[in-house]
């Protein structure tokens, strides 16, 4: 019985609320394997972000802090969370399914000849999880024979862990780093900057597909966005078409969303698309094909032509949200 | 230079999976099978970097059962110039995946692995870090853009938020994002061609890898399905079961 370490992703000194699913995931493990749960926040300025997470009701934070790991790099990154779980006696190491996790986490993986499931969605016992395959059609119980395990965790399948009262001991992790093993020189990183919510953390995503034509349709769909306080997000279609930013895409190889209210305008609903978006609570289609897959998922269709439908229903919104004032 | 490109073939992922009755499988009566998209971005990637820098050897590699024949004819038809296949016709995990070419890569030596960011069937996207990690190599993963200046190789990656930008001293390994290229349809020249291109079979055994998963697949279902909802007739209709009925606006 070892302990279940979870990696703490942080981006500018803030704390990626991913991790806060990857949190309970881990606990959900001790509760089934036994043993704590160790966080590790690694970093050059995680002092906040350490005394954040410190009060999510965990055994103890580990903080590794330096200048040589300012910038995320896999090669530095992986040599640190080794050491972390090789001290601390790990029998699990938990992360999130985000770029950085995907990233890192096979890496690590192999450094500690462990087993590795990605994008876990529950935890059966201390060697068996659920996990989607092909493009979210299959869901597999697969089992980790090694005895440490490194799991990725699908962030909307989890709850975001909550702050308590009490803060669990946060301790320096001193870490000695191999330079001549960090081969990958990080040289910049160029935020796409966005004044909506993230689009895996919105309550409310608005997603435009093929059927809004161009960037003018997305404009349409961030006026609403901009009532609602939505993320914007869009089908593989609208994003190979130069209409929005590639991180927008929703879907099997992009983000995974389900929040409380999912519009999809114009989006015909193919595998991969749905893949990323039918764990949404609530699904709204617009769609002028009626029998385009997305209906198939949906909870409120409307067949309409969505250049004609979509101004009505803003203004529609916007008096519904005017008389609650 | 040489590059190495590892290829899976995976079922069309335009087609709805269906399982077995038992559980225990796919089912892949009349299944068509394909390159792994995201593998096929990758042999794309490595002849563009050939019709770029002219002097540059494609091999492509894959595992599995004598029918990834031809997904490696496929990649020899756009253009690589010889294929190994590493015969294993069951079931293997990303470890042993790595292990493999690890052991493919010991003795072809390349300068480049570029392959797919993750496979289509399970999804997993793991090997290639794995391998990285294995041959103390370093990593640029989700690759939209990719420059090889001499030894010099400089990789845009796509992450949460952004793009990174990342270089490193040849060899190392990429993974190829959506939006890195669009692959080129083998010409019928290609195919012939490709018929006579070298094909090298080997087994894990050869290769001196003994295969033991460590992450089996003990069984599979199908995902509660979503009930098919309303549709509506007028956006009025549609605000209203927003507000009263689904209370989300």
């Amino acid at each position: 019985m070892g302990n279940a370490i979870v990696y703490i992703e942080t981006r500018d000194g803030a704390l990626k609320k991913a991790s806060l699913s990857a949190v309970s995931a881990a606990k959900d493990y001790v509760s089934k394997a036994g043993g704590d749960v160790i966080l590790a926040v690694l970093g050059n300025n995680v002092d906040s972000v350490a005394e954040e997470v410190a009060k999510l009701g965990v055994a103890k934070v580990l903080k590794a802090q330096g200048a040589d790991l300012e910038n995320y790099v896999a090669e530095s990154y992986t040599q640190v969370l080794k050491q972390i779980a090789e001290a601390n006696d790990a029998s699990a190491i938990f992360g999130t399914a985000t770029a950085q996790g995907k990233d890192l986490l096979p890496r690590l993986a192999a450094a500690l000849g462990a087993g590795m499931a990605s994008d876990i969605l529950e935890i059966i016992d201390d060697k068996t999880f659920k996990r989607p395959m092909y493009a979210g059609n299959v869901i597999a119980e697969v089992e980790i024979s090694t005895p440490v395990k490194v799991l990725s965790v699908r962030s909307t399948a989890f709850p975001h862990a909550e702050a308590g009262d009490t803060a669990a001991p946060i301790e320096d992790f001193s870490y000695s780093l191999d330079s001549s093993k960090v081969k990958t020189k990080f040289v910049k990183f160029e935020e796409i900057k966005s004044e909506r919510p993230e689009l895996t953390e919105a309550e409310i995503v608005i997603s435009g597909g093929r059927g809004v034509k161009g960037p003018e349709g997305f404009k349409m769909l961030e006026e609403l966005a901009d009532i609602l306080n939505a993320a914007i997000g869009a089908s593989r279609a609208a994003v190979d078409a130069g209409w929005v930013p590639n991180d927008l895409q929703v879907g099997q190889t992009g983000k995974i969303v389900a929040p409380n209210l999912y519009i999809a305008c114009g989006i015909s609903g193919a595998i991969q698309h749905l893949a990323g978006m039918k764990d949404s609570k609530v699904i709204v289609a617009i769609n002028k094909d009626p029998d385009a897959p997305i209906f198939q998922v949906a909870d409120y269709g409307l067949v309409a032509d969505f250049f004609k439908v979509w101004p009505e229903f803003v203004e529609k919104v916007k008096q519904l949200k005017a008389e609650e004032g | 230079m040489k590059i190495l490109v590892p290829v899976k073939r995976v079922p069309d992922p335009d087609v709805k999976i269906k399982l077995k009755k038992d559980g225990s499988g796919i089912d892949t009566e009349g299944l068509k099978f394909v390159i792994n998209p995201f593998d096929e971005i990758a042999v794309e990637e490595a002849i563009r970097i050939k019709e770029r820098l002219g002097d540059v050897e494609i091999v492509v590699v894959s595992i599995g059962g004598e029918e990834s024949t031809e997904q490696l004819r496929t990649a020899m038809a756009m253009g690589a110039d010889r294929a190994i296949l590493v015969v294993h016709p069951d079931y293997i995990d990303p470890p042993n995946v790595a292990a493999i070419l690890a052991k493919v890569v010991e003795k072809e030596q390349p300068d480049l692995i570029i392959a797919g960011k993750q496979a289509v069937d399970d999804d997993l996207g793991q090997a290639m870090q794995m391998l990285a990690e294995m041959l103390d190599y370093p990593q640029a993963t989700f690759a939209s853009k990719v420059e090889i200046d001499g030894t010099k190789v400089t990789v845009v990656r796509e992450v949460d938020g952004g793009l990174t930008t990342v270089e490193f001293e040849m060899p190392g390994i990429i993974t190829a994002e959506l939006r890195l290229n669009e692959p080129r349809y083998a010409s019928l020249p290609g195919i012939m061609k490709a018929k006579r291109k070298p094909l090298d079979k080997m087994t894990p055994a050869d290769l001196g890898v003994e295969v033991s998963p460590k992450l089996t697949v003990k069984a599979m279902s199908e995902p509660p399905a979503r009930k098919a909802g309303k549709i509506v007739e007028s956006v009025d209709e549609l605000v209203k079961l927003l507000h009263e009925e689904a209370k989300v606006i």
